[in-house]
């Protein structure tokens, strides 16, 4: 683990294309303007190998400045794009299952090799351009394992059992109560007329 | 989730809380699926009033209980298991343009494909499903592809500087190599096979001017060479070769009027020999290869046949008259783009016409071929020979042809396939050949047809057919399906009581969790195959539609919302180039007729609506299509461009909607052209405005009509039109970037909005209300081009019958590209902010102040308000904007909002984002008036506390862990239920589904258990029996006491 730590270590390789490619200083100069961005993506489970991606990531897409630009990860989670001009750019990660906060870059034309690159969604700047994913992302609700609880929960079982309460435990309260109370509230349903469903439904009888 | 706020009582008499989504009155509304909770708060009713318990106790608990019911609903949300239950994906890859086969070992035999909507993908040989896909950037549009090595795709994109190796099994991206170049040139891609060096192929790669050579193992550059600088004229490079068993490349170009060839060593890049003749009458259109040291051009007149032999460095030429060869061809021929040995193909005007050398000197005609006809390149199928395939098109059948190219007189194979009529002319062919059982040679051939679907022919049938037109979807629209009549059988759903109970009960089980996997499995059969989403007819909750949807090929498909299948397809003969119209291109479809109330048993038709050419200047097409049958009614070939349709809100007798077209040069047209529409059309004249944007000119303009045409008055459907206002942007601060208004058939329920402390404020709701932002002109750009300080984004929002700009607001340091969308009262718009470098959207509210003293119950009761009062544009309207804006993650490709049948269901945002998800954000979380603490009365209402970024919760995608590749658009239909809105996302791929933003308040869910419900009810009417008796008991033993 320790060695693969170290491997992976790799600093962002951010150069002048002609100082990529010395053969090309001869030809041209003015048409190469632009400088290359490499970085790489690093999922944490992908195991002790660490160089292999998982399957799911492999579909993985980086996007240069909204779509300006689309890259793809290599085996080993690398990626580049080339020719981009001098400017502060913008990278997000376009994988199913992760999400990735889109990370700010500056490519600065006068001091050619310094780059400066920061996650936007937390402000935490990066030293090397290595994008790991915020956070997994669950596409979907988890059922509950059945338990009795949640089938009190579900209306049948909260309808039978308040049935239950008012069958077993209303008689008690019943007999607790004060007759004389209970005269004077059923003197006072009887003057208010019995209510039913559709009172309860305020558009009911309107529609 | 948040959804503490979302239910209330009606707080005050006039006015309907809409915004919280489900109040009781929604909850009445829903009349037809009432029956849940009026099933059991009545079933309790009748069990508890039996037990003659308190009624007041009673309604209470029932209250108690609906609202527990809604609460205990899923959220919109779903299970793993509900996948495919609502949803459907289909995965498309455009229009084929090169073709790998993959067939050598044993296996899975695949083909490697690219098209011109910048895909590769990996496809099934046998059933053409596809293995893997990717799509490439809008700008990397893939030149060349090949395999090499056995096991890696390469490809050569972005205008040949670009190369890439997929691993071919899951396409996994291997490696990538920036080629560098200077000048555009031809793109040109060879893997060189037989080159053993360290067990390596070679790729030879010609990009910008550069001719490379890259190992195919990691991509390193071996060499580069600079063509471009071996001359001192502009070289075109025409083709690049390396003969088999050769350390020779070859490479020609044409220089002006100069024939170039070159010969590199492959090992090393040297430049070994390189000549120059010059032409005198220089070189024009393809190129043809004849052998690998002739090729055939046309001269400049295009009128001769140059021949061209440089065998060794010595360039001979032979000038051919045309019709010296073609005795009877008149106009421009051209030669066919072919790869044959000894044959290439010529154009005519009206016919293909196949030419052969012959002694390497001459030229002879082998065959004319009049009928549509296309061929395939030269495949060597085993030692020494070489076969192509040649269709044509005879009658409704086309017949395939194999040819050894030395040989023409005979056939290795023929066939003859019936096509449908529908997929048009085959446009391109490829072959593949295998070893039958029998030892024999047997032929494959993949081939593209007119509306960009790809098919697989074997033995004469059709293996597989891919539908890939549907990859380029211009416009949508919805269409309902016809009635169920009397008479018509329906298709048995509950086939008997016991099978019903079955599966309920197979259901309830799994609710329970007591299935086994066994149970499992049929339960999600059964919940998947359910015949009833798949019906041609009408359903009760407008489920079930049709999705019109127009290709870039010119092809109207018709899919069923059900399970998308194509219902219906048709290539639009208007749509389809022809002498007159040379380059067809369709524009967009509106509802023609939408027959409900007058013409009941008419079908329903679309307008499509297209041009002959690419500018706006191109005279129209329109086309009328029948949505039942799916056959064109009518087409009309118009004589006046189409700028702009507007579909009028007036129907004539048989329902057909008024259109007005309105041409390049400002005149309108009406359409359809009758004296019906006409006289409807006539009385409505002064009341119809609209506006145009000219983005480049930065001008909003404001129309109206005027009076009949001048230029033509015998033409009385045509109108000339004035200009009633302009807003013109200074376009040295100012540009255009995004417009947005609301959609046209969007419903309100209800203009007030009750805010806390049973307050009421009115919504400003117009129609006429037009988005418009604007940036500085460098911000035109793509982020990073640009520094905060010179970039800055306006909006307006601009009534579009008088011009009059309602709000204007600046928000600087930021930039686009601007999505927005309208809807209501409000605007959502989504940007990119530089001073903070993250996405930004602001939502802006409107409200109406002149309606603002319409609170008192007691001035309504006398008649004191303003309420019936016409919303007028004349009117100087009092509004008021609320704004406020938050961080947002992602870019967003496209953004849409939830429709609902009566507007009373609150809205979502659907975001469709750079990851090609659709994101159900609420509209909630754009409330400008979301603070840091809401009071105790806000929270009630539901406003959430203020947050500095947008939630993005991984539930809420509709999308769930499906992508739509390549998101292009978002289309929201309103079902018939209140609830639920249709969702169809197309891009690249198709996703079709339902979402209900307050939750299905209105129906019960897929995953209700009857059973359940019944077993509760036996079990209640059980229990009051019993109970019965027991107190019937108990009294007499009172009684006795």
């Amino acid at each position: 683990m320790e060695r693969s730590k170290q491997l992976t270590c790799i600093s962002i390789l951010l150069h002048l294309c002609f100082c990529l490619l010395p053969s090309t200083i001869a030809i041209t100069s003015g048409s190469t303007e632009g400088y290359t961005i490499s970085g790489r993506v690093k999922v944490e489970s992908m195991g002790a190998k660490g160089f292999s991606l998982p399957a799911k990531i492999s579909n993985a897409k980086i996007i240069l400045n909204g779509g300006q630009k689309v890259s793809f990860l290599r085996p080993d989670g690398y990626f580049s794009f080339y020719n981009v001009p001098a400017g502060t750019h913008l990278i997000e990660v376009a994988a199913i299952g992760y999400f990735f906060s889109p990370v700010r870059v500056d490519v600065s034309a006068r001091n050619p090799g310094k780059v400066q690159a920061a996650l936007t969604e937390n402000r935490r700047s990066l030293s090397e351009l290595v994008l790991e994913p915020l956070r997994e992302e669950q596409y979907f609700e988890i059922r509950e394992p059945f338990s009795v609880l949640s089938l009190i929960k579900s209306p049948m079982g909260l309808m039978v059992g308040f049935m239950l309460i008012v069958v077993f435990l209303m008689p008690k309260l019943m007999e607790n109560m004060d007759p004389e109370e209970i005269k004077r509230a059923q003197e006072e349903m009887r003057t208010q007329g019995v209510p039913s469903i559709a009172n309860l439904l305020p558009g009911a009888g309107r529609s | 989730m948040v959804y503490s706020g979302d239910r209330r009582l009606p707080s005050s008499e006039f006015s309907q809380p809409s915004e919280a989504g489900i109040s009781y009155v929604d909850f009445v509304y829903s009349y037809s699926q009432l029956f849940r909770s009026l099933s059991l708060s009545l079933s309790l009713s009748l069990s508890l009033s039996l037990l003659s318990i308190d009624m007041a106790v009673m309604l209470r608990l029932s209250v108690l209980l609906t609202l527990l019911l809604f609460s205990l609903n899923p959220s919109s949300a779903l299970y793993e298991d509900q996948v495919g239950l609502m949803d459907w994906h289909q995965q498309y890859i455009g229009k084929v343009k090169h073709v790998v086969f993959h067939t050598q070992k044993a296996g899975r035999k695949r083909v490697v494909v690219s098209t011109e909507e910048n895909v590769i993908a990996s496809l099934d040989l046998r059933r053409g499903e596809i293995f893997w896909r990717h799509l490439l950037g809008a700008n990397d549009t893939i030149d060349e592809m090949d395999i090499a090595l056995g096991k890696y795709v390469i490809t050569l994109s972005s205008v040949g500087t670009i190369l890439r190796a997929w691993n071919l099994p899951d396409g996994q991206m291997v490696w990538e190599s920036f080629l560098q170049g200077s000048k555009p040139s031809k793109k040109f891609l060879s893997v060189m096979m037989n080159f053993k060096m360290d067990k390596d192929n070679i790729l030879f790669a010609l990009g910008k001017g550069c001719l490379h050579a890259v190992s195919s193992i990691d991509g390193e550059v071996l060499w580069r060479k600079d063509l471009s600088e071996l001359t001192t004229e502009s070289l075109e490079i025409q083709r690049v070769f390396h003969p088999v068993d050769s350390d020779i490349i070859y490479a020609v170009g044409f220089a002006d009027s100069d024939f170039h060839t070159f010969q590199f060593n492959a090992k090393t890049g040297e430049l070994l020999k390189h000549s120059v003749a010059a032409f005198l009458g220089g070189f024009s259109g393809e190129i043809s290869f004849v052998s690998d040291d002739i090729l055939v051009t046309l001269d400049a007149t295009g009128s001769h046949l140059v021949l061209i032999s440089y065998q060794d460095g010595e360039i001979n030429f032979q000038k051919t008259h045309i019709s010296d060869l073609v005795p009877a061809s008149s106009g421009v021929a051209r030669i066919l783009p072919t790869k044959l040995t000894g044959i290439f193909a010529l154009k005519t005007d009206s016919s293909v016409v196949f030419l052969r050398l012959i002694d390497g000197n001459k030229l002879e005609v082998v065959e004319k071929i009049n009928n549509p006809t296309s061929f395939s390149d030269a495949l060597s199928y085993s030692e020494g020979q070489k076969a192509f395939a040649l269709i044509q098109h005879v009658g409704s059948r086309i017949q395939l042809t194999l040819k050894l190219d030395n040989d023409w007189n005979s056939n290795l194979l023929e066939e003859s396939i019936e096509m449908d009529p529908q997929k048009g002319l085959v446009q391109k062919v490829f072959i593949n050949n295998y070893i039958r059982t029998d030892r024999s040679y047997g032929f494959r051939a993949l081939i593209v047809l007119e509306d960009h679907s790809l098919m697989l022919l074997q033995q004469g049938e059709i293996v597989w057919s891919r539908e890939d037109g549907l990859a380029s979807i211009i416009d949508v629209t919805t269409a309902e399906l016809p009635l169920e009549k009397e008479g018509v059988s329906v298709a048995k759903v509950e086939h008997n009581l016991f099978e019903w109970l079955k599966g309920h009960i197979l259901k309830l089980k799994g609710t329970l969790m007591l299935a086994s996997p066994g149970d499992i499995a049929a339960i999600q059969a059964m919940r998947l195959k359910s015949s009833e989403k798949s019906k041609m007819t009408r359903d009760h909750n407008g489920f079930r539609k049709l999705l019109i949807v127009l290709t870039r090929a010119g092809k109207i498909f018709a899919l069923h919302t059900g399970d998308g299948r194509v219902v219906w397809s048709l290539l639009l003969p208007s749509l389809r180039g022809s002498e007159a119209c040379q380059y067809p291109t369709g524009i967009s479809i509106y509802q023609w007729q939408v027959p409900h109330h007058h013409a009941m048993n008419e079908n329903p038709s679309i307008l499509v609506v297209g041009r002959c050419g690419l500018g706006s200047d191109a005279p129209g097409v329109l086309s009328f299509v029948d949505l039942y049958t799916g056959k064109e009614l009518s087409s009309l070939s118009l004589a006046h461009s189409i700028a702009q349709v507007i579909p009028l809100p007036f129907t004539d007798s048989t329902e057909q909607r008024l259109h007005l077209l309105i041409d390049a040069g400002g005149h309108a047209h009406l359409y359809p052209r009758t004296s019906e529409a006409l006289k409807i059309f006539e009385s409505e004249l002064p009341n119809i405005y609209w506006y145009s944007v000219e983005a480049e000119k930065d001008i909003i303009r404001g129309h109206a009509l005027h009076s009949n045409c001048i230029l033509d008055e015998t033409d009385e459907y045509c109108f000339s039109t004035r200009d009633l206002w302009s807003i013109v942007f200074p376009s040295e601060s100012e540009k255009i970037i995004s417009t947005a208004t609301r959609k046209l058939n969007e419903v309100v329920h209800t203009q007030a909005k009750v805010i806390e402390d049973q307050d009421v404020t009115f919504k400003y709701i117009s129609r006429n209300l037009l988005f418009v932002a604007t940036v500085a002109p460098k911000g035109d750009s793509a982020i990073g081009s640009l520094t905060p300080e010179e970039s800055w984004l306006v909006v307006y929002l601009i009534d579009t019958i008088t011009g009059r700009i309602l709000h204007r607001m600046t928000h600087l340091g930021s930039q686009g590209p601007v999505q927005a969308v309208i809807s209501e009262n409000w605007v959502v718009y989504h940007y990119f902010n530089l001073r903070a470098h993250r996405f930004e959207m602001s939502v802006i509210e409107i409200y109406d102040q002149s309606r603002a003293d319409n609170k008192d119950v007691w001035k309504i009761l006398l008649g004191k308000h303003n309420l019936t009062s016409p919303v007028s544009s004349y009117s100087r309207p009092e509004v008021v904007m609320k704004s406020q804006s938050y961080f947002f993650t992602h870019s967003v490709k496209t953004m849409s909002v939830t429709s609902t049948a009566k507007g009373i269901t609150s809205k979502q945002l659907l975001i469709g984002t750079i990851g090609d998800q659709v994101l159900a954000l609420d509209k909630r979380y754009l409330d400008p008036r979301r603070s840091i603490n809401p009071t105790q009365a806000e929270k009630e209402e539901g406003i959430l506390p203020l947050t500095d970024s947008l939630p993005i919760i991984p539930q809420s995608y509709v999308t769930h862990s499906l992508q739509v590749e390549g998101l292009r658009g978002i289309l929201t239909v309103p079902a018939k239920l209140e609830s639920t809105t249709l969702v169809f996302a197309y891009g690249m791929d198709l996703f079709f589904t339902r979402i209900a933003p307050s939750r299905t308040y209105d129906s019960l869910t897929e995953d209700f258990s009857y059973a359940l419900l019944l077993i509760t009810i036996v079990a209640l009417i059980a229990a009051i029996f019993v109970t019965w008796v027991l107190s019937e008991k108990k009294e007499l033993r009172e009684k006795w006491r």
